[in-house]
């Protein structure tokens, strides 16, 4: 283990163990560089696998870590990277219009993804491709949105996985509005059947009156809801420390439910946390927030630059604490796992991911009557009248149903 | 049939809709104990329980943020929003998420969602109090619009509403909530999303809806009693139109006056002008006019008598369009 990866590991626990941040109290240098802006006073942040990949015991979150345990979230970490890098690259060769990547997020996702039952409900922004990954969600239903072929090729019902929302801060009012019917309906409680509502958002959707309202609604409704905040240090190109003075966890405690701040690069206590937490849901202790302390290792979108606004040193220090490494270097250093283990993860990721890439491609455009379907669940002939008018118009062109645009 | 007031009408449709269905929710600012603060949900908190008729937070994204939400689960989510001025926190949700989730999720959600909006002027109040916003929403698609402007139409239409899987923005004339009239309440049944004559004429036709249509019915009287055969149609569902029976008056009368208190520019009667001239331009025999709110905010309670389309305006653009 190099001397400085494990000095920069403990710069990231040790702020994120002391300091509050903003303007209230500017954070040192070395932390600014790592990037650790809004930082916690209660020696709260939640380990149990090291960035060392060393194996520590939460008495609070007790997990039982099997080697199948770990060698199934590493898989899904693996693959959910390697289909997110295949989605940049598609973006890059003009395959997509856009691409949203999660890199360095795999930990909080996937630790958040696999805590949930079939049962549960989940409300995602848009960087959410591991959760999606977890709620059986195929990655390739996720081109569609980029591609500009649909806004959401997947069935939220059936996934348990909401549409992505891309206003920032809405899915919670609507995550929480769920969470009340789960209530009324009176699925909460000790029994298998019981559910609960879990709602993604990030750091810079903390400012937004619908996340505040959806506390206070969770709150006053005692709606059986999680909400997980990836605080990844950025939104765009705003540090976190724009966004709020104290820990954004801390928040919490002024709606009346305890906020928990995980080591959101360690897929362990995230799994351990939002269990947890979706647990206290179920059983009628909710709403819970919890922070998940990561860090988006890429660009906002594959439109961003962060090159503008941030250093790489920054970056470099948190490559230290990739959540995928810390889980590896766990299994290869106790045995759990041999070179074959780590192949043909690796094989499988390879072949998703050219999968991924063909489906992408074959993508067909949809027929331009596509515009006019659920517009409404019930007939509206003025919309028809337009179809039947944008029909009349396509129609008079010699190679009529194809129609060319770009 | 039973003489009620529209308020009275408005109850017993959100009291039989709670009976008929356990889905149905009402949502809102003191909806509960004080039944609202135009009493339109009076004692159904009582009837239904705390579950059924929820006061929130007073946070209008909130409310309708959630009641989304409740409508994925399955629940109908009734919303009373307090006033018209008060709608804009939830205008985001309303737009971005109530709008379009059907549409985004390829109809594997609906969201069968009414929002109740009392609005117009006429009642003396304060800012914020008096507003005509309809248009706005007209202008999102995936939403439909309706307004009624008497008893037996607050009630159909809210009946209505709420079985429509469809979010409805549900606008209710607040200076109207106490006049009477006939409503049929045994049964509902048949579409009232629809333009409807509410009286024969041959001279103009004068379209309008919601609060005004008092004020056109008036104007019709007066006209009569000079000789003049005005048609009036009270068009019901702002979004989308129901724009045949407005044609079909037009091709026989050929004069069109539409009129709205909502300020005038990109408004319903710029649609209602824009479509009938396209349709019936040949039968015209004037321009469409409008007699709308003039393009200011709404102004003080001391000034509304002005800014509101009255009888006296109404048949000045009457004349104006005889004249032409």
């Amino acid at each position: 283990m190099p001397a400085e990866q494990s000095e920069s590991a403990k710069n990231v626990r040790a702020a994120a163990a002391r300091g509050t941040a903003g303007t209230s109290a500017l954070p040192e240098p070395h932390e600014v560089i790592a990037g650790l802006r809004a930082t916690v006073t209660a020696p709260g942040l939640v380990t149990i696998l090291s960035p060392e990949g060393e194996l520590l015991d939460h008495p609070d979150y007790p997990l039982e870590v099997t080697p199948e345990l770990v060698q199934g979230l590493y898989r899904d970490m693996v693959l959910v990277r390697r289909f997110d890098r295949e989605g940049n690259a598609l973006q890059r060769q003009g395959q997509l219009g856009l691409w949203v990547p999660l890199l360095g997020q795999e930990g909080a996702q996937i630790g958040a993804g696999r805590a949930m039952r079939p049962l549960d409900m989940a409300f995602p922004s848009y960087r959410e491709h591991g959760v999606a990954w977890c709620r059986g969600v195929d990655p390739t239903d996720i081109l569609g949105m980029f591609r500009g072929i649909d806004h959401g090729s997947w069935n939220p019902r059936k996934a348990r996985f909401h549409n992505y929302c891309i206003v920032i801060g809405n899915q919670v009012l609507n995550a929480v509005g769920y969470a009340m019917g789960q209530r009324f309906d009176g699925m909460v409680g000790d029994e298998q059947t019981a559910e609960a509502t879990i709602c993604f958002f990030g750091d810079g959707a903390t400012s937004q009156g619908d996340v505040h309202e959806g506390m206070v609604f969770g709150a006053a409704f005692n709606a059986p809801v999680v909400y997980y905040c990836q605080n990844n240090q950025w939104a765009i190109s705003e540090p976190v420390e724009k966004q709020s003075r104290v820990p954004l966890y801390r928040r919490a405690g002024s709606y009346g439910f305890p906020g928990i701040r995980v080591d959101g690069n360690d897929v362990l206590a995230c799994l351990a946390v939002t269990r947890w937490a979706l647990d206290e849901c179920r059983t009628g202790n909710g709403p819970v927030m919890i922070e998940a302390f990561t860090y988006r290792m890429d660009a906002h979108t594959t439109s961003d630059d962060p090159n503008r606004y941030r250093n790489s040193d920054e970056t470099e220090a948190w490559k230290l604490l990739d959540p995928i490494e810390r889980v590896k270097a766990y299994l290869a250093r106790n045995g759990l796992a041999d070179a074959a283990f780590f192949d043909g993860v690796q094989a499988e990721a390879d072949e998703l991911a050219a999968r991924f890439r063909q489906t992408c491609i074959d993508l067909p455009t949809p027929e331009p009557g596509r515009m006019f379907s659920h517009v409404f669940a019930e007939p509206n002939p003025q919309l028809d009248a337009q179809r039947a008018e944008m029909d009349r118009y396509l129609a008079g062109f010699a190679d009529s149903g194809t129609v060319t645009h770009r | 049939m039973t003489m009620m007031t529209v308020a009275k009408a408005l109850n017993l449709a959100l009291r039989q809709s709670m009976e008929d269905d356990a889905k149905v929710l009402i949502m809102g600012e003191d909806v509960g104990k004080l039944g609202g603060v135009f009493r339109i949900t009076d004692g159904l908190q009582k009837d239904f329980g705390e579950h059924r008729v929820m006061d929130t937070p007073l946070a209008e994204s909130g409310i309708v943020g959630t009641a989304v939400g409740l409508a994925m689960r399955g629940y109908r989510p009734v919303v009373e929003i307090q006033f018209d001025g008060f709608v804009f926190p939830g205008f985001d949700q309303i737009v971005s998420q109530v709008a379009k989730i059907s549409f985004r999720s390829q109809g594997a959600w609906k969201v069968p969602l009414v929002i109740r909006i009392p609005f117009g002027g006429g009642i003396g109040a304060v800012e914020h109090h008096s507003e005509s916003p309809e248009s706005f929403f007209c202008h999102i698609a995936g939403i439909r619009v309706v307004a009624c402007s008497n008893p037996s139409d607050a009630y159909h239409l809210l009946r209505q509403a709420i079985t429509s899987d469809d979010p409805v923005v549900f606008f209710e004339p607040k200076r109207r909530y106490w006049e009477k009239g006939e409503v049929e309440s045994a049964s509902h049944q048949g579409d009232y999303f629809t333009t409807r004559l509410r009286r024969p004429g041959t001279d103009c036709t004068v379209v309008t809806y919601g609060p005004s249509v008092a004020v056109v019915l008036a104007a019709a009287d007066a006209a009569a009693a000079e000789g003049r055969s005005l048609e009036v149609l009270d068009l019901r569902s702002l979004s989308p139109l129901d724009l045949n029976p407005v044609v079909e008056s037009v091709r026989r009368t050929g004069h069109l006056v539409v009129v709205s208190e909502a300020p005038r520019e990109s408004s319903i009667t710029s649609e209602v002008a824009a479509r009938v001239t396209e349709e019936a331009f040949y039968s015209l025999q004037a321009p469409v006019i409008r007699v709308a709110g003039y393009d200011t905010p709404y102004p003080p309670s001391r000034l509304e008598e002005e800014y509101l389309p009255n009888l006296d305006r109404v048949l000045e653009a009457v004349d104006r369009s005889m004249r032409y």
